[in-house]
């Protein structure tokens, strides 16, 4: 009985959490019970995608209206492995996040920090999980509005303006989003995704099918931070909260990704990319956001910026990917989410448990730290590799798959483009841990300690998961491929 | 033991060396001893190896399968056993080597140098042994990063400069063009296993041969062609052990060893001649043997000398497997071995000078050779092999070498190695005959020089000394390298 209610159960509980964790009382308590949930979640969330490979797509009406009329909320391997994602990511998050928060965040605003967490986390869960366009946007909103509060939490004042910038790209993307929603429900007469699928293809010719299409995409690429279009996450990663940058790093970018590739080769017709010049602006956007934001990491001083243009690079992969448009380049794009959410995820909890000691993470004030603290320094190095595409590491297996796509397309460009990416890369990883191991300690420091167990362990086992999943990819592989299957692509 | 886990054991017990010198690291002696009992375990491994192997077992294992059909698998080979042995046996005698140079000079963060040489190691024989382009890539690539604080261990800003051109070089060519090479050879081939006969047969347009060649050539930058040598000169601000076993032998030869595995496994030899695939580009070979001897001529750095020495003898094995022979593989294969002992040698030399005198200018050394007649006795082997006199070990290669050249007919080739060796008495030879007959410059003895410590006196006997029983019994190493240019 419970199979059947999984995925609702994985929304509703996050959501009727968030306001309870608002109401404890000060203390650890809501770190408590954002804990329980976020694990008891990704329990669900690796039940449903076990459910989902064995018996096949699972529909369920909401409130027991039939669709196309009532929501639905239809969970194949696409969402649940999404829904898997940020789940995990959350569940390794927590326990890191009970000694980070309580140190940059003011004590009486513990209670609501857990509480949006709880509620953007729902919002995320919810946008991999619906059937609906419609709901997709309302999730959108759920994730997007706690995210705003949730980064200008940050210590610093910038942290206001950045968030207030996101506030308004994050706006903008939103209603372009509905706006192209709007202008194809006016046309095909239903928001349900699969009947959306049915009835595109006999208007497809429409300039006004075609219109909508342009703003759906136009609003996830700027949720998705996609060059151009990038310009508020750097100031949003840096002045956030450590816990918040590594959450949306691992997962706010990687659901967009979703929606998009869900938009792209489901929704519409899977040649809808190839037929109009959407896969070559991606493409163009992959090739000019690669170099131009690898370039801008090595110029910052600030650690966590230089992460922050790093992830805008690394969308460029997933960009190249979309734009190829066959099975194995999109393979290479959820391959590369997912491991991407694990790179990053690793190296923003370790810069946080620089920050945790102490209290910045500019270039200049981190000096000869990784001599200090050895466990965390090793952390960088291992997902600075993972980064560079080093082989062993999970980074290299996406950029392995790309490359051969792009060889596979004769597209050389993209090919020079993904290795010149990989050395930039491997430059401003350089830089990172020059600064921190081989330059003399800043004597305004005090000496430090390694930090508590409870961070490096999180720290640790996504460490490791970049290095199992760099040396086994039955899972991921194995399951991206079965996801773009089910996604409409299929291998030639 | 099972032949297989055999191999991963040789690059486990390096690893655990190091842990072991971590754990070690508040008690000098015991922390060397674990060196000392590492590098020897390894040293009769390899030799338990290498005679079962040329009894006829084979040895295979695969480690995992990240990708469908892409696995980290060791086997052994002729070669890679050949380079293993060089490796295996020169790591204990550099470890003695580098007890009595570290101590002597009292160089700073000690045991931070001993892990990072011992996991060196182990990378090196995870190239060694490496059973595809892929295996063998991830190694090399670990060898570059394992070896990098080596480079900057002094922690000066020279060292940091030399450092960052190290990796900037090496990282940029393997990621730039290796890496393209084996994705386009996994793209046309469906196989990155090394072969006998090579993979490419049939797969390839042979006009494109010479271009993806080219990719291999240039992106195995540790191989130091001309004009991706400079890291090398670079590095050689590392301490000594680390220029003599690293970038005298482990790190240049991975180098030169990969380009032989591509040549004879990837290529094939015989479709390299029947196609000419390397017709033009062996001359960048060519021009790097006699540039770089060129160049050493004008450094008064001793050690800058040998490594410019260095790049001009790799690329005679460049050159080797460019001419791709049966003959010419054999002496490509057989240099790996007869310059690793030569040279290191010359870098043991120039070391103990430097521990005893502090002098790294070869302008300054007039005078010296009668305080330290058994260093400047170890610098002549090391050259005369290097140049390839008989009765030392170095002729056989270039001897071989020499008779693919005219095997294939390429007897400007053949002129090219003459000439170099002209190159190499004139730049060579002078430095001891400077420290033997030269007058000190103000006019002063050394009375008070005395020869370095004993631990590193015996490590240069050694090697000078195989120099000259390599030339008598050039086997195994003859013997392997035959085997290595029949591609088995």
């Amino acid at each position: 009985m419970m199979q059947g209610h999984l995925c609702i159960l994985l929304v509703v509980i996050p959501l009727f959490a968030a306001p309870i964790a608002a109401i404890l009382p000060r203390g650890r308590l809501p770190w408590a019970a954002a804990l329980i949930v976020t694990s008891v979640c990704f329990v669900l969330a690796g039940m449903q995608l076990w459910s989902v490979v064995q018996d096949g797509v699972v529909s369920y009406e909401l409130g027991g209206w039939a669709p196309p009329w009532g929501i639905e909320y239809r969970i194949d391997a696409v969402n649940a492995f999404m829904a898997l994602i940020v789940s995990g990511i959350a569940a390794v998050t927590l326990p890191y996040a009970l000694l980070s928060a309580e140190k940059e965040i003011p004590e009486h605003l513990i209670p609501l920090f857990y509480s949006a967490f709880l509620l953007c986390f729902t919002g995320l869960l919810g946008i991999t999980l619906t059937g609906d366009i419609f709901n997709v946007f309302v999730f959108l909103e759920i994730s997007s509005l706690s995210s705003y509060a949730l980064i200008s939490l940050g210590r610093k004042r910038q942290a206001l303006t950045s968030a207030y910038q996101y506030l308004i790209m994050g706006t903008l993307g939103a209603t372009f989003f509905l706006i192209g929603v709007g202008l194809i429900y006016s046309q095909t007469g239903t928001l349900n995704m699969v009947d959306l699928a049915a009835r595109l293809p006999q208007v497809s010719s429409l300039n006004t099918i075609h219109t909508g299409f342009a703003f759906i995409i136009t609003g996830i690429a700027l949720k998705l931070a996609l060059f151009p279009l990038h310009l508020w996450l750097p100031n949003a990663y840096t002045y956030a909260p450590s816990v918040i940058t590594l959450f949306l790093s691992a997962t706010a970018t990687k659901v967009a990704v979703y929606v998009m590739l869900r938009i792209l080769f489901s929704v519409f017709p899977s040649d809808f990319v190839s037929t109009t010049p959407t896969g070559d602006l991606f493409l163009l956007s992959g090739i000019a956001g690669i170099i131009s934001a690898s370039v801008y990491a090595i110029y910052q001083v600030d650690v966590k910026r230089l992460l922050a243009y790093s992830s805008v690079a690394q969308i460029g992969y997933i960009a190249l990917g979309i734009g190829f448009a066959s099975f194995t380049s999109l393979t290479a794009t959820l391959v590369h989410l997912f491991n991407h959410a694990l790179m990053k995820g690793a190296l923003f909890m370790a810069i946080g448990s620089i920050i945790y000691r102490v209290g910045k993470c500019h270039m200049d004030s981190i000096h000869g730290l990784g001599r200090q603290m050895p466990w965390t320094f090793g952390a960088i190095i291992v997902g600075g590799f993972s980064l560079i595409g080093v082989p062993g590491t999970a980074g290299f297996i996406s950029k392995w798959y790309l490359v051969l796509t792009a060889i596979e397309q004769d597209s050389w460009i993209s090919v020079v483009v993904i290795l010149v990416g990989s050395l930039l890369a491997a430059v401003y990883i350089g830089k990172l841990i020059e600064a921190l191991y081989f330059k003399p300690a800043v004597d305004s420091n005090p000496a430090v300690n390694e930090v508590p167990f409870s961070m490096l362990a999180p720290t640790w086992i996504l460490v490791l998961a970049n290095i199992y999943f760099g040396l086994n990819t039955e899972l991921t592989v194995g399951v991206a491929e079965h996801a773009i299957r089910v996604l409409g692509v299929t291998a030639e | 033991m099972s032949a297989g886990s055999l191999l991963l054991i040789t690059i486990l017990l390096p690893l655990l060396g190091a842990g072991g010198i971590v754990a070690a690291r508040r008690n000098p002696d015991v922390r060397e001893g674990v060196t000392l009992v590492t590098a020897s375990l390894l040293a009769v491994l390899v030799a338990i190896i290498a005679n079962r192997f040329l009894n006829g077992e084979s040895f295979f294992v695969t480690i995992a399968e990240p990708l469908p059909g892409i696995t980290i698998s060791l086997k052994i080979e002729a070669l890679g056993m050949l380079f293993a042995l060089v490796a295996g046996t020169l790591w204990l005698v550099t470890s003695v080597y580098a007890i009595g140079y570290m101590r002597s000079h009292n160089e700073q963060n000690q045991t931070g140098f001993f892990a990072a040489f011992a996991i060196a190691i182990s990378c090196t024989m995870g190239v060694a042994f490496a059973d595809n382009l892929f295996t063998l890539f991830l190694f090399y690539e670990l060898l570059t990063l394992s070896t990098y604080p080596l480079v900057t261990h002094s922690g000066t800003a020279e060292a940091k400069k030399g450092g960052r051109l190290y990796l900037a070089i090496l990282l940029g060519t393997s990621i730039g063009l290796f890496l393209l090479g084996i994705l386009i050879t996994w793209f046309l081939s469906g196989t990155v296993t090394f072969q006998k006969g090579g993979v490419l047969t049939g797969k390839i347009d042979p006009a494109w041969a010479g271009p993806l060649y080219m990719l291999f050539l240039f992106g195995i930058g540790k191989a130091a062609l001309m004009p991706f040598h400079r890291w090398l000169p670079a590095a050689m601000v590392a301490p000594t052990p680390v220029s003599a076993l690293l970038h005298a032998v482990a790190v240049v030869k991975a180098g030169v060893f990969t380009l032989l595995k591509v040549t004879i496994y990837i290529f094939g030899s015989d479709f390299i001649l029947s196609n000419d695939v390397t017709g033009g580009i062996i001359w960048i070979a060519a021009a790097t043997i006699l540039f770089a001897s060129l160049v050493a001529m004008t450094k008064d750095n001793l050690k800058a000398r040998l490594a410019y020495s260095t790049i001009s003898q790799l690329s005679y094995i460049a050159l080797g497997a460019m001419l791709a022979s049966k003959s010419s593989l054999v002496g490509a294969s057989m240099h790996i071995a007869t310059h690793a002992f030569a040279k290191i040698s010359l870098f043991f030399a120039a070391g103990a000078i430097y521990v005893v005198t502090n002098k790294k200018l070869i302008s300054e050394l007039n005078g010296l050779g009668r305080a330290m007649p058994v260093t400047f006795s170890v610098f002549i082997v090391g050259a005369l092999s290097v140049v390839g006199v008989p009765l030392f070990a170095g002729v056989w290669s270039k001897w071989y070498l020499g008779l693919g050249a005219v095997e294939t007919g390429q007897l400007l080739l053949l002129g090219v190695l003459m000439l170099s060796s002209v190159l190499n008495i004139a730049y060579l030879l002078p430095i001891p005959v400077r420290a033997f007959f030269g007058k000190p410059a103000d006019g002063k003895q050394y009375t008070k020089v005395k020869e370095a410590p004993i631990t590193i006196l015996l490590a240069m006997i050694f090697t000078s000394s195989s120099c000259m029983i390599l030339f008598f019994h050039p086997n195994p190493f003859y013997l392997l390298a035959t085997l290595a240019a029949k591609g088995h």
